[in-house]
Formats: structure tokens, C-alpha cells, sequence
């Protein structure tokens, strides 16, 4: 397997993964409450992971030479 | 005479002046039509898929769920951002696939993998099922927006009426091109609105979004965390993975990317795409503020929590714009689910049907087909009913039956026959539609499964069936092509 290919499991198991754990009622970050700031936090995570993929795919470089 | 429906009536010719615009100078022919000539950039595309689920739905119904039952309603905001991570390695191959063999939508790829005419119109017709209740349920969130935003001047049938009209001119006319062109309006105003309502009425209530947080805490506890049965931790999971796979495959965004001018365009989105998600935020703030701003909206009035709020915090032009902007969710859309069932019915029911002589009677059937299917979801719209909540139900589910044989015909040694497609897909379709009519499910049939097992999302089941079967279809049907025909095949 690919490094992309593991870097794209890494949303799911850490979005889902995480959700029972930070499932809890009264607890606030950043002016959220837990669960919502988990899934927030894991949203930006992935643009970022996504963006790693993206940089070291090397069907992206192809592309642009041709 | 009110100010707002001055703004409404002027949203609306915007509309129709950008698709003309947008039609104009191009050769209309299929591929023009319902792909754009296969010829947009990362911006179009990005916004076709972006705002594909930016609709009325999000806008009223994200909303609206916060206010009915608060946390489960984020699961929205998951599924989108993991779908677009699945799709920076489905589209690509897809992309190559469909631009090779000249393909345009969701059926016509099943036809040419599977070699069989038969079942793309099986696909198509599920299609057409599947894309038909969001047309309907973008015209009815089309209708309640008009109706409240101009005080109860316009009706919300003569509101559908009106939509229903201006939508089915400019799809006619400009196709792709024009909702392309009318969802960078939609989606720049769409921003502006939800953004400033969701950091203003906060603001303007609480004082804060911790502030909020906490009073909506202090009197509905449940709200803020998602239950221990029902729409459980359990449920959220087992709907986003279900989701997010069968995410493209709705007809109507399988055909958006395939406008595609490179598959490095949707690689290139799929790093964009997940912040445009975060926009939800800001909807399930406005949705958290209602619940102790606007209280009593029973059941599906829940849907009319963010316009109550705005009426009663703004002066009647703000109301105008939101009433604007929110007619603009809803007709884009609109737009882009007509051209996708019109392509549908002309590409893979009309064609093998009758054999047309060219390429021009497959544009016009499509085309003649778009206000008969604008029509049918209005007429759907204002008589109600039960059929019409089924439907809806049923929709994504429907299309996930799509997933099994689909993954498997991307493979390179594609295990699955075209029996074996065609019988799970039948047979699927046949599950989800028993189970949503006679309204049973894992929790009915065994009681004494634990909790997180009876809250797994339904179509989970449908989706077991349609995959046995398909496995034993094909291994049959294999086995009796090799034993029969070992001359003819070569």
C-alpha cells in the first residue's frame, strides 16, 4: 500500500475513531462543545493531510509536465 | 408593497440573465449540455460540487435539525469532508474512464463496464428515483422561503409555480453553463449570509457562542451530545461511512465532475473542499440560537427555525436578501438534479429504446423530458402525501445499492457479471423499499441485538442483500458462460 493511500484512512479513523471518546456533555473548547470542536478540528486536519497527499502524489507532477 | 419582494424579483432576473449569458456563443450538443464540454477548471467544478450540497436543505433543513434534535445533526459536516477524501482516489480513474469512452452519466458508465444496454436503464431509472425527491424537496424548501421572506404576499405554491418556471427555461437553454455560472452568484452570497447570521445572532442573543452554548446547555442538556440510542454514536458512524461511499455516485454529482477539465482538478479540491464544509458551522450556530430564541416549532416546522429567527431580528430588506439568496439554494440545484434526470432519461432509456438516427433527437429528448420532470416533482410537491415522505426516504439509499457492483467493475479483473450487477441492484432496491414502506429494520426483527447493533443506519441491510446476492448471481452466471459458450467468447 501507498503512503497516500494510508495518509487517506487517517480523516476516518481519527474523525470516527475519536467520536465515542469526546461524546461527553459540559465540556467546551474554543467556545464549542467537545464533540463539535473534535469534528472541527479534524476537518482542518484533513485539509491539511489532503494537501500533504496532493504534494507528494506523483500523478500530480505528471500531469502538469504533459 | 414590501421592499423584500423587490430584492426576491430582482435575485430572480439575475438568474435568468446569467444563464443566457451563459448559453451564449456555444453549440448546444449533449456533451456541451449536461458535462459543460468536459471543459471546466478547478473554480467551476469546485463550486458545482461545493454547492451541489449547499442547498435548501442545508440552509433550512441543517438548521432545522439542530433545532429538533441538536448534535446528530453534524454528521452532515463528517460525511462531506470524508467523501471528498474518497474521491481523491475514486474520480480520477472514473474521469479517465468516462472522457475515453465519451461517457456522461452514472448509467451510461454501468452500461459500458458491464456491456449491457439493460442495465444502464435499470441504473437509470433507479437514477431517476433517487434524483427526482431532491427536486421535490428543493421546491417545497423553495416555497417556504419565498412565501416567509415576503411576508406571506406570495403563496407557496405560486413561489413554486414561478421557480419551477424560470428553472426549467434557463436548464433548456444553457445547461451546465448556466447553473455553473449561477452557482458562483449563489455560492458568494450563500457565504456572506450564512457567516454574518451565524456570528451575529449569537452575538446579538447570547453575547457569544459560549455563551449560547452554555443557556442551550442549561435548559436541553440532551441537545448538545448525541443520544445513547437512537441517533447514537453508532448510527452517526455507521451513516457516514455508508454515505461518504456512496456519495458520488448520486447521479447528479457524477456528472458534475465529470465536467472535470483534468482529474488533477478534483485532487487539487479535495483540499479546499473540506474548509468549505466548515460553512455548516455557522448554519448550526443560527440552528442553536433558535432553540431558546423561537421555541414551539413543532416537527417539520423545525425547518422554519432560521427564517423565524431573521424575521424577527431584521428589518424587512435584510429579509429581501436572505429570501434572495435562499431562492438561489434552492433553483442551482434544482438545475443541476433536471439536467441529470434529463440526461438520464434520453442518454440510457430513450436511446436504446427507440434507436434514434442521431446524436441531435438525443439532446432534444433530454431536453423535451426537463419540464416534464420539473412538472411531475411540482405536481408531487403541492398535492403531498405519503408516496412523495417515502420517496424521500428512500433516495440515498436507493442510490447507495449502486456501490457493490460499481467498486467492482473499477477493478481490473471485474469478478461481478452483468446478471449478478443487475439482480443485487434489483434486489437492494427491492430491500430498501420493503423496509422504508413496512417501516421495519434491524431493531424490529431482533429485539435483543445490543443497542449500537439496532441503531447501524438501515441501508446497511439492503446493502448486505444486494451484495449476496450479486456474488451468488455471478458465480452462477460465470460458471455457465464457461461451461456454454467457450467458442463464441473471443
Amino acid at each position: 500500500m501507498k503512503l497516500i493511500h494510508v495518509l487517506g484512512l487517517v480523516p476516518f479513523l481519527g474523525m470516527l475513531g475519536g467520536l465515542p471518546y469526546v461524546n461527553k456533555p459540559g465540556a467546551f473548547v474554543l467556545g464549542m462543545p467537545l464533540n463539535l470542536f473534535w469534528i472541527v478540528l479534524w476537518v482542518i486536519l484533513t485539509a491539511v493531510i489532503m494537501a500533504i497527499v496532493y504534494a507528494i502524489d506523483p500523478d500530480n507532477r505528471e500531469e502538469e509536465s504533459s | 408593497m414590501n421592499i423584500s419582494l423587490y430584492i426576491l424579483a430582482a435575485f430572480l432576473v439575475l438568474i435568468l440573465a446569467l444563464a443566457v449569458r451563459a448559453a451564449k456563443g456555444k453549440q448546444m450538443n449533449m456533451e456541451q449540455w449536461s458535462v459543460g464540454g468536459r471543459g471546466f477548471g478547478a473554480l467551476f467544478v469546485f463550486l458545482l460540487l461545493a454547492g451541489e450540497f449547499f442547498t435548501t436543505f442545508t440552509f433550512l433543513g441543517g438548521s432545522g435539525m439542530i433545532y429538533q434534535s441538536g448534535a446528530p445533526a453534524y454528521y452532515v459536516m463528517m460525511y462531506l469532508t470524508l467523501a471528498y477524501v474518497f474521491s481523491y482516489y475514486l474520480l480520477p480513474p472514473i474521469w479517465r474512464y468516462a472522457k475515453k469512452h465519451g461517457i456522461i452519466s452514472i448509467s451510461g458508465f454501468f452500461a459500458h463496464k458491464y456491456n449491457s444496454r439493460l442495465l444502464g436503464m435499470l441504473v437509470a431509472v433507479v437514477g431517476i428515483l433517487g434524483t427526482v425527491p431532491n427536486i421535490v424537496l428543493q421546491l417545497k424548501g423553495l416555497g417556504i422561503i419565498v412565501s416567509q421572506t415576503s411576508y406571506g404576499a406570495i403563496s407557496p405554491v405560486m413561489a413554486m409555480w414561478i421557480g419551477t418556471i424560470v428553472v426549467t427555461f434557463y436548464v433548456m437553454l444553457s445547461g451546465l453553463h448556466g447553473s455553473a455560472w449561477t452557482a458562483v452568484l449563489k455560492d458568494i452570497a450563500i457565504i456572506s449570509v450564512v457567516v454574518f447570521l451565524g456570528c451575529y445572532l449569537p452575538y446579538h442573543y447570547y453575547g457569544g457562542f459560549q455563551p449560547m452554548f452554555a443557556a442551550v446547555a442549561a435548559v436541553k442538556p440532551a441537545h448538545l451530545i448525541f443520544p445513547d440510542k437512537g441517533q447514537s454514536v453508532s448510527w452517526v458512524i455507521s451513516t457516514v461511512v455508508l454515505t461518504v461511499v456512496a456519495y458520488y455516485l448520486q447521479p447528479g454529482l457524477f456528472m458534475s465532475a465529470l465536467s472535470a477539465k483534468s482529474p488533477k482538478v478534483f485532487r487539487k479540491n479535495t483540499i479546499y473542499l473540506p474548509v468549505y464544509t466548515l460553512m455548516l458551522l455557522f448554519v448550526y450556530f443560527v440552528g442553536y440560537t433558535a432553540v431558546l430564541q423561537v421555541p414551539g416549532l413543532q416537527g417539520a416546522e423545525g425547518d422554519l427555525a432560521l427564517l423565524k429567527l431573521s424575521i424577527q431580528t431584521f428589518e424587512p430588506w435584510m429579509i429581501g436578501l436572505i429570501g434572495g439568496v435562499g431562492t438561489l439554494t434552492a433553483l442551482v440545484p434544482t438545475s443541476v438534479f433536471l439536467l441529470t434526470a434529463g440526461t438520464l432519461f434520453a442518454q440510457d432509456i430513450y436511446q436504446p429504446l427507440f434507436k434514434p438516427a442521431s446524436e441531435r433527437t438525443v439532446a432534444t429528448a433530454a431536453k423535451t423530458a426537463i419540464p416534464f420532470i420539473a412538472f411531475t416533482s411540482l405536481y408531487f410537491v403541492i398535492t403531498g402525501g405519503d408516496a412523495l415522505y417515502m420517496l424521500l426516504l428512500m433516495s440515498y439509499n436507493l442510490i447507495m445499492q449502486l456501490v457493490p457492483s460499481f467498486l467492482c467493475s473499477l477493478l481490473p479483473k471485474n469478478p461481478v457479471t452483468k446478471y449478478g450487477a443487475g439482480l443485487g441492484i434489483a434486489a437492494g432496491v427491492a430491500t430498501v423499499a420493503y423496509m422504508t414502506i413496512a417501516k421495519t429494520g434491524l431493531a424490529t426483527w431482533f429485539p435483543l441485538l445490543p443497542q449500537a447493533v439496532k441503531d447501524l443506519n438501515a441501508g446497511l441491510v439492503a446493502l448486505a442483500v444486494n451484495i449476496i446476492v450479486m456474488a451468488a448471481v455471478s458465480v452462477f452466471s460465470k460458471q455457465s458462460v464457461q461451461e456454454s459458450g467457450r467458442g463464441e467468447v473471443g
